[in-house]
């Protein structure tokens, strides 16, 4: 080893340069103009490969102060290879502090999902977003879908959920359900489950969004309208569980099935790791719950 | 009916570089009037039909519609946001491919949908109750409303693209060799459907067609073009019966078969 590459000192504070964090900004301050409206930026290549989150890391690393508590959660957990190696990241290259507490963050970088406990206008949510168009899957054609954005056209959008219905007698998107922001620019809220869609409406919290591949930042401000499309006859509902979870006994929150051994047993727990161990250590529990409840109560949420 | 045309096209030309396109075409269409543009291949026909549908700007001349408020309307002055409502609710344009004016990876009944929902129905039992009305009158078992195209012959996608372009209640349909890829018999079966439903709503067309036959069939009134230029104009069958432009002459005497 060589000091060069131990000498945190050598990384500009939160790893990209100051030209490309004011560039960033400029993207992300034109997405909080024009609510949910994709804005191009020339996103840069990161020490990971896409697909690992690099558009909600170059978003985080532009907005990242020192004196900022990070969180990172990856469907839900904060212990996952993704959010452990991002929050590892920040660690290194900002000397943030970090946090799995929802409520202790000033910053939350997510994939797939939004925490069960409420947000705070002094919080920001960054999402990870793979694919930010949400016309993609009936017109290939970008220069057809910035068209559609500019001027409004977004029957295809239902033609979409029409299709859904006609197929499975009911709206069976369950992830990246597109929503409509402050009544204008239909938006794709990444992939997190459909039952998180209402915790976007009216969010106090600043939600950002990064395509680190499509090269797109898009964002909802604070207390904006965002607004799942359905039809009349067949209104935005969102996924419920017919039981609660398994080790906290929460309800109304967003469950994961989890493999307990090779014979079909599964019990159903909190997806957001944080929220259940707070649950825990609060005293309450599910029926599953194990006899001296500690974190390690927890498990791996299968895919 | 009124006594304003629909449309009005002026001196209307269009030049690919030097190349004519269309040159100086002008006409009127009424209300319910069925115009046949027929002509050897590469004389213009579909440079001037995508002119009049602006999917094509004109080099220069005028085209001015009369919109459902009555107003009269330059064309090419129009924002192409309302260029591109009109052309989903108050015309249609019939593609000689199929596969060029349908959804080929969504369902029938979606396809015949779009238009609804893009002008902001959202209720999904009108919308399909509309697309099972639209798919038996062109002649679709409603068992195939959740087929996509793709698995549908090359008839039943032109009916399938028929229904999904008059689900809006156009009063402008724009057809380019409609009949064009089909085998004679399905062509027989499309023009007998399509002449019926342009009678029963009353639908303008411009319907351009290599076959003479077509012409006679759906239009009452007819433009020959050779060479970008027409060169004979009038009422179908007395141009067909009593050609007066030499060429128009050639081409009905069927020496010159288009
Ligand atoms: N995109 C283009 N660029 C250059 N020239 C073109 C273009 N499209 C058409 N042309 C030319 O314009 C003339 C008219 O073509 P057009 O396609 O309108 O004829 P057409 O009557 O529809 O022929 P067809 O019966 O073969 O469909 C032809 O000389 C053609 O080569
Ligand atoms: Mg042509
Ligand atoms: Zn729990």
């Amino acid at each position: 080893m060589n000091a060069q590459s131990t000498d945190i000192a050598t990384y500009n504070f939160a790893y990209l340069d100051e030209q490309t964090k004011r560039m960033i900004r400029r993207a992300i301050l034109k997405g909080i103009a024009i609510p949910g409206y994709q804005v191009p930026f020339a996103s840069r290549e990161m020490p990971m490969p896409y697909g690992w989150g690099t558009g909600g890391v170059q978003v985080t690393a532009s907005i990242i102060g020192p004196d900022d508590v990070l969180k990172v959660i990856d469907q839900g957990a904060d212990d996952t290879t993704n959010a452990v190696s991002i929050r590892a990241f920040f660690k290194k290259v900002a000397k943030v502090d970090v946090t799995t507490e929802t409520a202790r963050a000033t910053i939350i970088q997510t994939r797939h999902r939004i925490p069960e406990q409420p947000l705070t206008a002094s919080q920001v949510l960054v999402f990870q977003v793979p694919i930010p168009e949400p016309l993609r899957f009936l017109e290939p054609r970008e220069t057809e879908t910035r068209k559609m954005h500019a001027l409004e056209e977004y029957g295809l959008m239902h033609v979409k959920l029409y299709e859904d219905i006609a197929k499975h007698g009911r709206i069976a998107t369950t992830y990246a359900y597109p929503v409509k922001v402050e009544g204008r620019y239909v938006m794709d809220p990444s992939p997190t489950p459909k039952f998180d869609n209402p915790k976007m409406h009216r969010s106090p919290a600043l939600q950002l969004f990064g395509a680190g591949r499509e090269k797109r930042i898009y964002a909802v401000p604070p207390f904006t309208d965002v607004v799942s499309l359905d039809f009349e006859d067949h209104p935005f509902e969102v996924q419920t569980f017919d039981q609660p979870c398994a080790l906290c006994g929460a309800e109304n929150v967003y469950l994961d099935e989890v493999i307990l051994d090779d014979h079909g047993g599964h019990m159903f727990v909190c997806s957001d790791t944080d929220h259940c161990e707070k649950r825990q250590a609060d005293g309450q529990h599910g029926h599953l719950a194990p006899e001296t409840h500690s974190a390690s109560g927890k498990m791996e949420p299968v895919e | 009916m009124t006594d304003e045309p629909l449309l009005r096209v002026s001196a209307l030309s269009k030049f690919y570089g030097s190349r004519v396109g269309c040159e100086n075409v002008t006409f009127d269409l009424w209300p319910g009037e069925v115009l046949a543009v027929v002509g050897e291949s590469g004389s213009g026909k579909t440079t001037l039909l995508n002119c009049l549908s602006t999917r094509l700007l004109p080099s220069s001349g005028t085209a001015s519609y009369r919109m459902r408020d009555g107003q009269r309307r330059e064309l090419y002055r129009m924002s192409e946001a309302e260029r591109r409502f009109l052309m989903r609710t108050d015309w249609g344009f019939v593609h000689q491919n199929p596969a060029d004016g349908l959804r080929m990876t969504v369902s029938a009944g979606a396809n015949v949908g779009e238009r609804l929902m893009a002008v902001g129905d959202r209720h999904y039992g009108r919308i399909r109750a509309t697309a099972v009305d639209w798919l038996s009158r062109v002649e679709i078992d409603d068992d195939r409303i959740d087929d996509e195209p793709r698995a549908f012959s090359g008839g039943m996608r032109q009916r399938l693209q028929i229904a999904r372009n008059l689900v809006t209640g156009p009063r402008l349909v724009f057809m380019d060799e409609p009949t064009g890829g089909l085998d004679v018999s399905v062509q027989a079966r499309l023009l007998d459907l399509l002449r019926g439903l342009v009678t029963d709503l009353g639908l303008a067309a411009i319907v351009v067609t290599h076959d003479l036959a077509v012409a006679r069939l759906l239009s009452q009134r007819m433009m020959v073009m050779k060479d970008g230029r027409v060169v004979e104009s009038g009422l179908t069958d007395r141009v067909l019966d009593d050609p007066r432009a030499p060429y128009t002459q050639l081409l009905v005497s069927s020496i010159l078969q288009v």
